[in-house]
């Protein structure tokens, strides 16, 4: 029983790994095609002179950065606020973000905003795909945040406001710094969701802010391109070691 | 104002303009008439909802349903075995985890890339199977169920194995042992004492692989190419190649309702995170 039970796990471990590592193997292939010719790295230096891959990282790059901030921000408040006292509304709001169908959000966004810009003249861009993305990071962000925070002994606060701190003395200098690896993990997690976001992305996006998936999609579409697994081998090394980085501080919280 | 009014006012204002307000301009929209050129336009109707019962969209509704439904049940016959092999695994569980959660934090887009270059006509499987003469011409392995299928399971297995995880680990092994000492083959212990204990984990992990499936569209769009329609596709199509975006409205929140009653279904008090 416990041998097959192992034996299943390596075949399981095997469906769920191997597809990435021959995509990787294959993003030294010299060949074009799927035969394997030898090794190079001329995908990789592909990759580098793509001026519209360049610019579509760029953009993600952007866009995942200021989009973690603010929902990260956002997010801890509204979490350190649940731990004062539960919000039964909002909750349900982040309920509701977080089950959303992607595609029916992006829609749902695309649909507003032009209504928006029929009275306000702008148009989609960078920022509307940042707007959205922040809409449905906090979620993730409350949910990180809150299991840090039902760790914490809330009566410290309370002796610290005893003796003369005020609510955000309390919060700034007693909480804030024992949350410090929840803030992170929620924040590389943020990152993650925004980095690999498509379907929201695409239907927000202005006409000159294309980002990192959609080039990956669209480049998908037309074929087989070995740029594609050049690109995704540094996108799993780099989620890789965002997710050991993320491991580390949550092994450091218990 | 107390300072948790203040903390949770960018939070409130956030979702309401960019959650509650759009779902709230779909609502509007699907009662409305398409426009000429795109976009919508008066008179209010009901007609986008009784196109539901077209049946070339209630057969979209309908596989939708199924092949989540199909998914959900893989995943969990697929994820409870390893889920029970890590929480019986002793020093080793940090590792095992970390191998679930690593593909979880890869690219979703990348993953279901991976599947495309296997599979596609010249792609590993085909040229392999070419290579040792096994067949004459390429096989076509995508753009059918099956296909889609696999990119779901493959897309959302982790969702199913976490929460597995976390209910068996807090099993007592005792329980099996028990078990044993009154006679019970491995097997059926599992299936008696095992499973029903770990209900919690099964209703959290199917609810979590059901919902992002059931309103999928990068999977059925890359993998089913077109001949396996979700209602994520039909969704995208009305608001982009056809242009009927009060029928789009329409379809998504039908998507809406089904994802929201699964929710309160299953969900139950005291197992919220938030």
């Amino acid at each position: 029983m416990k041998k097959a039970l192992g034996l299943y796990a390596a075949a399981l471990y095997t469906f769920l790994h191997l597809p990435l590592i021959i995509l990787a193997v294959f993003s030294f292939n010299s060949s074009k095609f799927t035969v394997w010719e030898g090794f190079s790295i001329r995908w990789y230096a592909a990759v580098f002179h793509d001026p519209d891959l360049a610019e579509a990282a760029v953009n993600s790059v952007e866009i995942a950065i200021v989009s973690t901030i603010l929902s990260t921000i956002v997010g801890t408040a509204c979490a350190y606020g649940f731990w004062k006292r539960r919000d039964r509304l909002l909750s349900g709001a982040l309920y509701l973000s977080l089950v959303t169908p992607e595609i029916v959000m992006g829609v749902s966004l695309l649909a507003f905003f032009q209504w928006t810009f029929r009275y306000l003249h702008w148009r989609l861009g960078l920022y509307t795909v940042i707007l959205a993305h922040v809409a449905f990071s906090i979620a993730y962000v409350v949910v990180v945040v809150a299991a840090r925070l039902r760790t914490l002994d809330s009566s410290l606060e309370e002796a610290a406001m005893d003796l003369g701190a005020t609510e955000w003395g309390a919060f700034r200098l007693v909480t804030l710094p024992a949350l410090w690896p929840g803030i992170a993990a929620a924040a590389m997690l943020a990152l993650a969701v925004s980095f690999d976001d498509y379907v929201i992305t695409s239907m927000v996006a202005g006409v000159d802010s294309q980002t990192l998936p959609m080039w990956i999609y669209a480049t998908a579409r037309r074929g087989a391109n070995p740029s594609i697994n050049a690109i995704s081998a540094l996108l799993v090394v780099f989620f890789g070691a965002l997710v050991l980085l993320s491991e580390r501080l949550r092994s450091s919280e218990s | 104002m107390t300072l948790r009014f203040w903390f949770l006012l960018p939070t409130r204002v956030w979702l309401a303009l960019l959650l509650a307000a759009p779902l709230g301009v779909i609502c509007a929209y699907s009662v409305l008439t398409r426009g000429a050129y795109g976009g919508v336009s008066l008179p209010w109707t009901a007609e986008n909802y009784a196109r539901f019962f077209d049946p070339l969209y209630a057969a979209i509704l309908l596989r939708s349903l199924l092949m989540a439904a199909v998914a959900t049940v893989l995943c969990l016959l697929l994820g409870f075995p390893l889920a029970l092999f890590i929480s019986r695994s002793r020093n080793r569980r940090g590792l095992y985890l970390f191998l679930v959660i690593l593909p979880f934090w890869t690219s979703f887009l990348v993953r279901i890339y991976a599947w495309l270059f296997l599979l596609r006509d010249t792609g590993l499987v085909n040229t392999a199977l070419l290579g040792l003469g096994v067949i004459r011409e390429p096989i076509s392995l995508l753009y059918n169920n099956g296909a889609v299928l696999l990119g779901l399971v493959y897309g959302y297995l982790p969702f199913m194995i976490l929460p597995l995880y976390a209910t068996l680990e807090r099993l007592d092994p005792a329980l099996l042992e028990a078990a044993a000492d009154l006679g019970a083959r491995p097997m059926p212990a599992l299936m008696r004492v095992v499973v029903p204990l770990a209900g919690p984990g099964i209703r959290a992990g199917s609810i979590l692989v059901f919902i992002p499936c059931v309103g999928a569209f990068l999977t059925p769009d890359l993998l089913g190419g077109g001949k396996t329609v979700m209602i994520g596709n039909l969704v995208e199509n009305q608001f982009t190649t056809a242009r009927d975006w009060p029928f789009g409205s329409a379809v998504s929140l039908a998507l809406m309702v089904i994802v929201v009653l699964l929710v309160i279904l299953f969900l139950r008090r005291g197992e919220e995170a938030l």
